[in-house]
C-alpha cells in the first residue's frame, strides 16, 4: 500500500513534469477507459451547466440502482402552442419523462422543449439532409453530434431557473435601493448598506456617466446606466457562487440588455448624430458615400460587441473554472488534485474581478454611445 | 454562431427583457431618483457651506484689517493728544512761571520801599532820641560840673587856659 503510493507520487511528479499527468499508465487500460468516460461526464456536466433549466435543481446524484435523483423545485413551464399551456416541469421529470397538456405531449431534450407524441420520440434530422433516424429520447442510446431534433418546438415562456434568478436579483435590487432611498428622507448621509451603495452610485455617475455623456445630459441616462450596472454585477457574482447560476452566459439575456442599449442610443441620436451616420462632415464627397453603410452598419456593431462581450467573458470564465473544478476528479493524485485546487482557487478570485469589470465595460460603453448619440456639433 | 443562434431562448430574452424594463421604472421611480436627488442636494449644500466658510474667511480678515486700521488711527489720535496735552502743560507752566516771577518782583519792591520807608523812620526817632539824650545828658553834666564854687572856677581856667593856647 505504502509502496503504491510511493511510486504513484513519483509517477505523478515525472508526469506533471511531462505535462501528462492525467495519463497514469501504470493503473491499467480499465482505468484509462475509466477516466475517458469521466471526461465526457465532465464534458456534459459542463454543457448542460451553461444551458438553461426548467428546474430549480440544486444537487443531483445517481443511485446504485442507477436511478437519478434530484435535489430542489420544479417550475412552471409556460407554453404557446395554439393556446397557452401550463404544466409544471416535474412532469418533464429531468428529461426522462413526458409532460401532457392539453392534449399535446412534451419532452426535455438536452434542456429544451419539443412536441413529441405520448412516447417521447424525438426525430432527428441529418445535417446535410441525411438519413433520418430516430432516438430514444431518455438518451440512453450515443446521439450523432451533428444531428438536430426535427420535432416541432413550441414556443417557450417557460419561468426557467435564469428567470427566476433575474426575479431574486431584481427583487433584491428593488429592496436594497429603496432602501437606500427611503433612509435619505431622514437624514442626508448614508446608513449601513447605503455607505456601500453609494459611493458606487457616485462612481456610475462621475467615472461613467458624466464623463461619457457630458455634464448637462446625463441625468436621463443615469436610471438606465445605474439598472444595468448593478444588475450584471450582481448576477455575474451569483454566477460565482454554488447555486448555479449562469444568467449572463445566456446569449438571450445579453441580447436583451444589448437591445435596449441599442435603443436608447438611436432614439436618443441628434441631429449631428445622424449626421455622421448618413453624410460624414469633412471627408470628400465620394467618401461620404462609402462611410455612410459602414456607419450604419457600425450603429448595430457597437451593441452587438455589447452582447457577445458579455456573453463570451462569463461563458469563458464558467467554461475554464468548471473544467479545472473537473480537473481534479480526473487527476485524482496528490499532485494534479490540489494543483487544480489552488488554480480553481486563483481562478475564481479573478472571475470576481472579471464580474465587476464586466458589468463595469457594459456600463461605460452604453454611456459612451449614449454620449455619441447626444454629443453636440463642435465644427 | 450557429450553436448560439441554436442555443437562443426566446422565453428568456422575453423574460429578460419585461423583467429588465419593469426593474428599470421601479427602480427609477422609487430609488435612483430619490438617492440621486439626496446627494445633489447634499453636494449643493456641501458647495454653499464650503462658499459660506470661505465669505465667512474672506469677512472676518476684512474686519481684522479694519479693526487694525481703528487701532492705528486711535494710536495715531492718542499720540497726537498726548502731544498737545504736553505742550498745553508746559505753556501753563511757563505762563505760571511768569506770572509768579512778575507778581513775586512787585512784593519784594514793595516789601524794599516799605522796608526803606521804616527804616528812614527808625532813623529820624533814633536822631530825636538821641538829641534829646546828648541835651539831657548835657544838663546833667553841666548841673554836676557847676554844683560848687571850685569847679565853676577850674572850668572857667581850663576854658581861659585853653584860649591862651589858641
Amino acid at each position: 500500500m505504502r509502496y503504491s503510493f510511493i511510486s504513484k507520487k513519483l509517477v505523478a511528479v515525472t508526469l506533471l513534469i511531462t505535462g501528462f499527468v492525467s495519463a497514469q499508465g501504470h493503473e491499467g487500460e480499465e482505468v484509462e477507459t475509466g477516466a475517458h468516460d469521466l471526461k465526457t461526464q465532465i464534458k456534459e456536466y459542463i454543457d448542460h451547466h451553461l444551458l438553461d433549466s426548467h428546474d430549480f435543481t440544486l444537487y443531483s446524484y445517481t443511485t446504485d440502482q442507477g436511478e437519478h435523483k434530484y435535489i430542489g423545485f420544479p417550475l412552471p413551464v409556460i407554453l404557446w402552442d395554439n393556446g397557452l399551456k401550463v404544466f409544471s416541469s416535474a412532469q418533464l421529470e429531468h428529461g426522462e419523462g413526458v409532460a401532457e397538456a392539453g392534449g399535446n405531449y412534451y419532452a426535455l431534450y438536452h434542456n429544451k422543449i419539443y412536441k413529441t407524441d405520448a412516447e417521447g420520440t424525438i426525430n432527428f434530422g441529418g445535417h446535410h439532409g441525411e438519413e433520418t433516424h430516430s432516438e430514444d429520447a431518455f438518451g440512453e442510446n450515443l446521439v450523432v453530434d451533428d444531428s438536430h431534433p426535427t420535432n416541432e418546438k413550441p414556443l417557450d415562456f417557460s419561468i426557467t431557473k435564469n428567470v427566476v434568478f433575474i426575479m431574486l436579483v431584481g427583487l433584491l435590487m428593488f429592496l436594497m435601493f429603496r432602501g437606500v432611498a427611503n433612509n435619505y428622507k431622514k437624514n442626508s448621509l448614508p446608513k449601513g448598506v447605503g455607505r456601500v451603495l453609494e459611493p458606487l452610485v457616485l462612481f456610475v455617475r462621475d467615472e461613467i456617466a458624466i464623463p461619457n455623456i457630458g455634464e448637462h445630459k446625463y441625468k436621463k441616462y443615469m436610471s438606465y446606466l445605474l439598472t444595468v450596472f448593478f444588475f450584471v454585477w450582481i448576477i455575474n457574482l451569483l454566477g460565482l457562487t454554488p447555486l448555479g447560476v449562469n444568467v449572463t452566459n445566456n446569449i438571450a439575456v445579453t441580447f436583451a440588455l444589448a437591445l435596449i442599449t441599442y435603443l436608447i442610443t438611436t432614439f436618443s441620436g441628434n441631429k449631428n448624430y445622424w449626421k455622421h451616420i448618413f453624410w460624414m462632415p469633412g471627408v470628400p464627397a465620394p467618401m461620404k458615400i462609402i462611410l455612410a453603410p459602414i456607419e450604419l452598419l457600425g450603429t448595430f456593431i457597437k451593441p452587438f460587441s455589447l452582447m457577445i462581450r458579455l456573453y463570451a467573458n462569463i461563458t469563458a470564465g464558467h467554461v475554464v473554472l468548471m473544467s479545472i473544478i473537473g480537473l481534479m476528479f480526473i487527476f485524482k493524485n496528490w499532485i494534479g488534485s490540489p494543483l487544480s485546487f489552488v488554480l480553481a482557487f486563483a481562478l475564481s478570485l479573478l472571475e470576481l474581478l472579471v464580474a465587476a469589470l464586466q458589468a463595469y465595460i457594459f456600463t461605460m460603453l452604453s454611456a459612451l454611445y449614449f454620449g455619441m448619440a447626444v454629443e453636440e456639433d463642435h465644427h | 454562431m450557429e450553436k448560439l443562434i441554436e442555443q437562443f431562448s426566446f422565453g428568456l430574452f422575453f423574460w429578460q427583457l419585461l423583467l429588465f424594463v419593469g426593474l428599470l421604472l421601479l427602480l427609477r421611480k422609487y430609488a435612483w431618483k430619490p438617492i440621486l436627488g439626496a446627494v445633489e442636494k447634499r453636494e449643493e449644500g456641501i458647495k454653499d457651506a464650503l462658499e459660506a466658510a470661505e465669505a465667512a474667511k474672506k469677512e472676518m480678515q476684512n474686519v481684522t484689517a479694519d479693526s487694525e486700521k481703528l487701532l492705528k488711527e486711535a494710536k495715531a489720535e492718542r499720540d497726537v493728544l498726548l502731544k498737545e496735552a504736553r505742550e498745553i502743560k508746559e505753556s501753563i507752566i511757563a505762563e505760571a512761571k511768569e506770572q509768579a516771577q512778575i507778581e513775586g518782583d512787585k512784593v519784594i519792591k514793595q516789601a524794599q520801599a516799605t522796608i526803606e520807608a521804616e527804616k528812614k523812620a527808625a532813623v529820624a526817632d533814633i536822631k530825636a532820641q538821641v538829641a534829646n539824650l546828648s541835651v539831657e545828658i548835657a544838663e546833667k553834666v553841666i548841673k554836676e560840673e557847676l554844683s560848687n564854687k571850685d569847679k565853676q572856677l577850674k572850668l572857667v581856667d581850663d576854658m581861659l587856659g585853653d584860649i591862651k593856647l589858641n
